[in-house]
């Protein structure tokens, strides 16, 4: 069982999708890195808010999971390249025959995951289908 | 640097060893190993032993001075290492031994890998293997180590035309293999039919395209090659040990169909061998899920990125194949003590080296191949081994 600090921590990274731009080399990350590995320890790192739009680069749907997303399944996941550039893992919230590559997601804010009955309930962003999207993508 | 070689080996019956604790796994291969090479106690100047999480497994943490005590060797008060890079644990042991021996620090030692993982329930076995994944960024949102891999599977079906059936045919050749093997946890040949009616666990990938949860442990000893011979009529000489990293989080990858660790890795140790890819005779590659052994199989340089999928289907890594591919059953059917791993694959390779393998040995074969992965790719090693 977790203490609040670990998810405290990065709540604004995980509810508002706050990660990191080096303006050296003009490169965005999310999830956020301190330390940017084109430039290093010239790096100059800012914060900077994703809208949160993306594409569905791959995708799974998960039948068997572990104990705290037990009750979720089967839920699909995802890695999504947000149109700024980085690339993220999250769930999106469709029908398991509706997610394709190529689909276009927008975020929302739900509840992730819960740590058994007593424990802490974490939130953060999970995707939706933006509808009629599905476009061919090369990769 | 001095020349390395192996001069004893042994692992244990893989499988769901309800009788047995990580202490009698240890010590059931360390007699092996020692007996195999001809060692006594008082000769060995250290141990490296993979383990990747005794932590959440069996709640024990120090495996080192664990796994030295259970062996009889404290009171000699030897030195011994627990080295951890997730599924690779056992690779960086054997690394770790290597260079040991090859930097004149010490003459023998012993790479060693356990995993105890069947004292937990699954649930409690899946998180912990899913802590070699990202835990801030990837398990957070509910990723599993198979959905990691399925999401693999998934682009290199789209990009390259890989399909369900070739993706099977992994599991159908390495269960065969297994079945004449006498460690493998899985004894019985599977169908394509079979895994494609097997249970879901992450889209496209179904149980039996998985490695199982595996109790079991393996070890070997090293010597520096000059003096093998006093111990071992057949030495198996170390080649080459290569070790690369790569982003923690599959997203964060520059190519997420390929392991630009496995890459990296391979191309520093046939660097070091001074060999080319059809010198190898045989590898054992980590094939914790099928795609693992496609993408392992490309990733080495045996094929063509995106080719991997027709390896099994046309008979290219069956024995009897122009480069047999997991002998041993790999991780899919001999089973997956996570730490033990990266041992075992040595292990087999001597026996084929030696041409001890039996049933399933490969006629000739004098150089191979091992390569361990941690996580989805953030660490892999990759050894050549010579007879």
């Amino acid at each position: 069982m977790s203490t609040v600090p670990r998810f405290w921590r990065h709540i604004s990274q995980r509810y508002n999708l706050v990660g990191t731009h080096c303006s050296k080399c003009d490169e965005y990350y999310y999830p956020p890195r301190t330390i940017c590995p084109n430039c290093r320890r010239t790096a100059q790192m800012e914060d900077h808010k994703f809208k949160g739009k993306g594409t569905v680069i791959t995708y799974t749907t998960i039948y068997n999971a572990t104990d705290d997303f037990k009750r979720q399944t089967p839920y699909n996941l995802a890695i999504i390249e947000l149109d700024e550039g980085p690339r993220l893992t999250g769930q999106v919230i469709c029908s398991p025959n509706e997610i394709e590559i190529g689909m276009k997601v927008k975020p929302v804010f739900r509840i992730l995951g819960k740590e058994g009955d007593r424990g802490i309930i974490y939130y953060g962003t999970k995707f939706v289908p933006v509808e009629g999207s599905v476009q061919p993508i090369t990769l | 640097m001095r020349s390395v070689s192996i001069i004893g080996a042994g692992c244990t019956r893989f499988g769901e060893r309800w009788e047995d604790s990580l202490r009698d796994l240890v010590v059931e291969t360390g007699i092996m190993a020692l007996e195999d090479s001809n060692v006594s106690g008082e000769e060995i100047d250290g141990l490296y032993v993979g383990n990747m999480s005794g932590g959440r497994f069996v709640e024990q943490e120090h495996i080192g001075a664990l796994i030295s005590d259970c062996a009889g060797l404290s009171r000699l008060h030897v030195p011994s290492t627990r080295v951890e890079a997730a599924c690779a644990s056992g690779g960086l042991a054997l690394r770790q031994a290597v260079l040991a021996v090859a930097s004149g620090y010490s003459d023998v030692v012993i790479a060693a890998g356990v995993e105890k993982m069947t004292d937990v329930t699954g649930g409690v076995a899946a998180d912990a293997l899913a802590a070699a994944a990202d835990r801030e960024w990837e398990c957070f949102f509910g990723a599993t180590f198979p959905a990691l891999y399925a999401m693999i599977a998934r682009l290199h079906m789209h990009r390259y035309g890989t399909t369900r059936e070739e993706l099977a045919q992994v599991a159908v050749k390495n269960h065969h293999n297994g079945s004449m093997n006498p460690i493998s946890q899985y004894q019985m040949e599977i169908t394509v039919e079979k895994v494609l009616r097997s249970p879901l666990v992450a889209d496209p990938l179904r149980v039996l395209d998985c490695s199982p949860i595996t109790d079991g442990a393996a070890a070997v000893v090293l010597v520096p090659t000059k003096i093998a011979h006093k111990y071992s009529d057949a030495p198996i000489k170390i080649l080459a040990t290569a070790q690369a990293s790569d982003t923690l989080a599959l997203h964060d990858r520059r190519n997420i169909t390929t392991l630009d660790a496995t890459v990296h890795a391979a191309k520093k140790a046939f660097g070091q061998a001074g060999l080319e890819r059809k010198d190898i005779d045989l590898a054992e590659v980590h094939d914790a899920f099928t795609i693992g052994e496609i993408a392992a199989i490309e990733d080495l340089g045996f094929v063509e990125k995106g080719e991997g999928g027709k390896a099994a289907e046309e008979g290219l890594t069956w024995i009897g194949g122009k480069l047999p591919i997991n002998t041993s059953g790999g991780l899919k059917a001999c089973g997956h003590p996570v730490g033990a791993t990266g041992i075992k694959q040595a292990y087999e390779m001597v026996l084929q080296l030696r041409g001890e393998a039996g049933k399933r040995q490969v006629e000739g074969a004098k150089v191979g191949l091992t390569h361990n992965v941690g996580g989805c790719g953030g660490t892999a090693l990759v050894h050549i081994l010579s007879r």
